[in-house]
């Protein structure tokens, strides 16, 4: 097994071949994880620093609906929303809408002058089990269609197979297929199920990411999502292939995150594992829908010192 | 009691220069900054402290017959936080004496299940008080409030609940043989866990029906007056447990006493041997916890950043003042310098501050004498040659607080290697193969604790047998259940706490 030995080899990095194995990416001890994250969940972020938690949380919300009824009309509300969140004109608009790749001519009329990234998923998501032929062609229909952001699945079943080499060439393909948009890489980490799966899966794809591409832990349409533990094993990889190469990945955990509360926790462990340049939209996201609306009702009370009721606040991408 | 914290104290020039002059391009690093402050988050819960304690005999508060007390002071502010009794000879004598009544009248006779009452109930009552207690411990020993919260205090009730189990199944501690409880026993703690420390004490004792005299340390007394009054809240039989407070000849008092039939003794190996030769004479039994080295070994194919965090907990924890403290780093060459890298890195992010607010990881250093003990240390340290590293975090304007601290290129005898320093200070060594790991981790005069970080099982096993320390752990560190046996080899004590077999240094076979 290979190991850097000193800083003048750390321009080396393991790199995949037919004969990789999980653990060269380095383990990842169960207990250990979970035991860090579940102390981030005791920093207690008050006052002004909640605020600002708060805040830049909503602006990292890709805030999502991936729906079989979604329509037109459903795309329409949830870009409004995404524009201008709440009436308080002071919160920020969201970092992206993410959709299914043929409502995205609608979004692309309706954020035409806005920053707001268009994100698309595409290969054949959430399963990934078509051709890598059509997956492809998928992902060039978004980007024409005006994607900013492609959101891709992993080949799951090719990782747990072994043909680590396969898979990574398969996102490479994606990445080339992309073209300027920017790729997140799902890797749908419930399906991979031990953290040095998660571990190395990150690092495979990474070394084929261009700077600013993201990792992404779920589809949210599996049976687990994001868990801080499973976004701190990525994050954990993202800071040694930043240190390793300089290339900074971004990250997104995706689906469970409901509340202001949980959001504030993962934003605690990108503080304290990849730093400051990592809280911001360009490096790190949360794939949410219903996390939106609590993250304003949060900030309402912070500065008013009373709850909102839930209906106060315009739904856009849950219960219709 | 608030922390105020100087802005000119802030030693955080040479992060700023670091962003300027941008060194990232070349080098990628990362940046811990300011651009998302946690505001102060101090808890603010009434510890009820009283402005003076005097010393609890018979079940009762009584001032020492010498009227002398001394002020207790918060390590964090220099503060004074209460005033506490100065138990002379006559005073631990009349302890001594309430025990012994307690025990032949009372305690002694009481079947298991009775007892057992009692220790749920002083066990329960902690759990409801868990919040003023860690307050008092935080503010008193200047421990970060997330750890008295978070470990101290509910480890500490975790110990009256497990003993309270064995007081009616005394019969099958040591099947076949005819237990008794032993009499009399006298108690000392120390100052780095001290309500921790009189529960591990306390609890088997009086479980297994022994009556108790405990002193807790000099600077750290508060939390135990404040269980005195929780054992009159829990009614337990007057005597049974009597707490006398003081300096070095109150301790020499109580240890000395002839009434006492055994002495349970946690604190530094010097104490330990000088009460080990006072004892030397007589039959009383004796149970050493006493100082360690503690070797942390990382193997190459360690879980790598558990290993940091493990690595970071366990030299850390409770400002390093913890006897079994990996103090010691021991990591395979083949990735020390990557390794050094990532601690560094973890270091960053430690804050170090108020022990009051719920964000701080490292508190105050417990006394200025220990205060000064490490710097002296650091110092030789440097003088010997070995490399330091501390990172750039605030400290505090006032009271005792010390830099995280880590040790490069330190050899075998270096005095940062040898000498226990109970601080925040880590000493790092490598080693090439596994046989070296032993050798250097096994060549210190203590045996308490280890642990071993590496992916491969078998080297596990074979590290924890040849390992000469009381508790090995296995990729974690610091790691206490009341259950599992704490104890030492060598110079780091005798007799175990905690489990059946703290539970039978507790008790007479026969």
């Amino acid at each position: 097994m290979f190991r850097r030995t000193s800083a003048w080899e750390r321009s080396y990095i393991t790199v995949v071949s037919k004969h990789s194995k999980v653990e060269d990416f380095g383990t990842v001890d169960r207990v250990g994880i979970e035991e860090r994250v579940a102390k981030f969940t005791t920093r207690s972020i008050k006052k002004q620093s909640k605020l600002w938690g708060l805040n830049t949380a909503v602006s990292m919300v890709d805030l999502t609906t991936l729906e079989g009824k979604d329509t037109p009309g459903k795309v329409a509300s949830l870009c409004q929303k995404a524009r201008q969140p709440s009436d308080d004109s002071s919160i920020p608009p969201v970092a992206a809408i993410c959709i299914y790749p043929s409502l995205i001519k609608e979004a692309r009329k309706l954020l035409a002058d806005s920053p707001i990234k268009i994100a698309s998923v595409a290969t054949a998501f959430p399963s990934g089990q078509s051709s890598l032929k059509v997956r492809l062609q998928e992902v060039k229909y978004a980007v024409n269609a005006g994607a900013d952001e492609i959101d891709m699945v992993i080949n799951r079943g090719l990782f747990l197979a072994g043909e680590y080499d396969a898979v990574q060439d398969e996102i490479a393909a994606v990445v080339e297929a992309t073209g300027d948009a920017t790729l997140k890489v799902i890797l749908e980490v419930s399906e991979l199920e031990t953290y040095d799966n998660i571990r190395a899966a990150s690092f495979m794809a990474m070394q084929v990411l261009r700077p600013g591409d993201f990792i992404k832990t779920s589809t949210g349409k599996a049976s687990g999502s994001a868990t801080l533990a499973n976004t701190q094993v990525m994050l954990e990889a993202i800071r040694d292939f930043y240190l390793d190469t300089g290339i900074p990945i971004g990250m997104k955990p995706a689906g469970g995150i409901r509340t202001a509360k949980q959001a504030l926790h993962y934003l605690v462990a990108v503080k304290e594992t990849l730093g400051d340049a990592w809280l911001n939209s360009s490096r790190y996201r949360f794939g949410a829908s219903s996390l939106l609306n609590d993250l304003l009702r949060q900030i309402h009370k912070e500065k008013s010192g009373a709850y909102q009721a839930p209906y106060y606040f315009s739904e856009a991408a849950g219960s219709y | 009691m608030a922390v105020t914290l100087d802005p000119s104290d802030k030693d955080s020039g040479s992060k700023d220069e670091k962003k300027k002059h941008g060194h990232k391009l070349s080098v990628p690093e990362l940046i811990f900054g300011d651009l998302w402050e946690y505001d102060p988050a101090p808890e603010t819960a009434d510890p009820r402290i009283r402005s003076r304690y005097d010393l609890f005999i018979g079940g009762r508060f009584v001032a020492p017959q010498a009227g002398e007390y001394f002020a207790s002071i918060n390590p964090a502010t220099e503060e004074t936080v209460t005033e506490i009794a100065v138990a002379s000879a006559a005073d631990v004598d009349s302890a001594y004496v309430a025990a012994q009544m307690a025990y032949e009248t009372v305690w002694r006779t009481m079947p298991g299940r009775e007892r057992g009452k009692y220790v749920y109930r002083i066990a329960r009552l902690l759990q409801d008080r868990a919040r003023e207690f860690a307050v008092a411990e935080s503010i008193d020993g200047g421990k970060p409030i997330k750890e008295s919260r978070d470990f101290d205090v509910p480890m500490a009730a975790a110990h009256f609940f497990y003993h309270a189990g064995w007081a009616d199944k005394l019969a099958y501690v040591a099947p076949g043989r005819t237990v008794q409880p032993i009499g009399v026993v006298g108690q000392v703690i120390p100052w780095n866990f001290p309500l921790l420390m009189l529960a591990w004490k306390i609890a088997p004792a009086i479980a297994a029906g022994n009556c108790v005299v405990i002193k807790p340390a000099e600077t750290t007394s508060a939390t135990a007056m404040k269980f005195a009054e929780l054992l009159q809240e829990a009614g337990l039989p007057d005597g049974v447990v009597n707490i006398v407070t003081g300096g070095g000849e109150t301790g020499a008092a109580l240890t000395g006493h002839p009434a006492a039939r055994k002495i349970a003794f946690t604190g530094s190996t010097d104490v330990g041997k000088l009460i080990m030769r006072q004892l030397a004479e007589r039959g009383t039994r004796m149970t050493m916890e006493l100082g360690g080295k503690a070797a942390n070994v990382v193997f190459e194919d360690s879980p790598i950043d558990q290993a940091v965090e493990g690595v970071v907990h366990g030299i850390f924890f409770n400002q390093g003042h913890v006897c079994c403290a990996g103090s010691r780093l021991l990591v395979q060459e083949s990735i020390a310098e990557s390794f050094i890298n990532k601690l560094q890195q973890r270091m960053e992010t430690l804050r170090v501050g108020n022990p009051l607010d719920k964000n701080t990881d490292i508190g105050a250093i417990n006394s200025r004498e220990q205060l000064d003990r490490i710097c002296e240390l650091v110092e030789s340290g440097v003088a010997e040659g070995a490399k330091l590293y501390q990172p750039s975090c605030a400290l505090p304007s006032r009271g005792f607080f010390y830099r995280p601290t880590l040790f490069t290129e330190v050899t075998q005898s270096h005095r940062i290697a040898r000498e226990e320093i109970f601080g925040p200070v880590l000493s790092i060594l490598t080693f090439r193969t596994m046989d070296e790991a032993i050798e250097k981790a096994n060549n210190t005069m203590y045996g308490l604790s280890a642990g071993v970080w590496t992916d491969k099982g078998s080297r596990i096993l074979r590290m924890a047998a040849e390992l000469k320390a009381g508790v090995v752990w296995a990729n974690t560190f610091n790691k206490f259940d009341p259950a599992s046996p704490f104890g030492g080899y060598k110079e780091s004590g005798f007799g175990r706490e905690g489990g059946r077999q703290g539970l039978l240094d507790y008790v007479d076979l026969s």
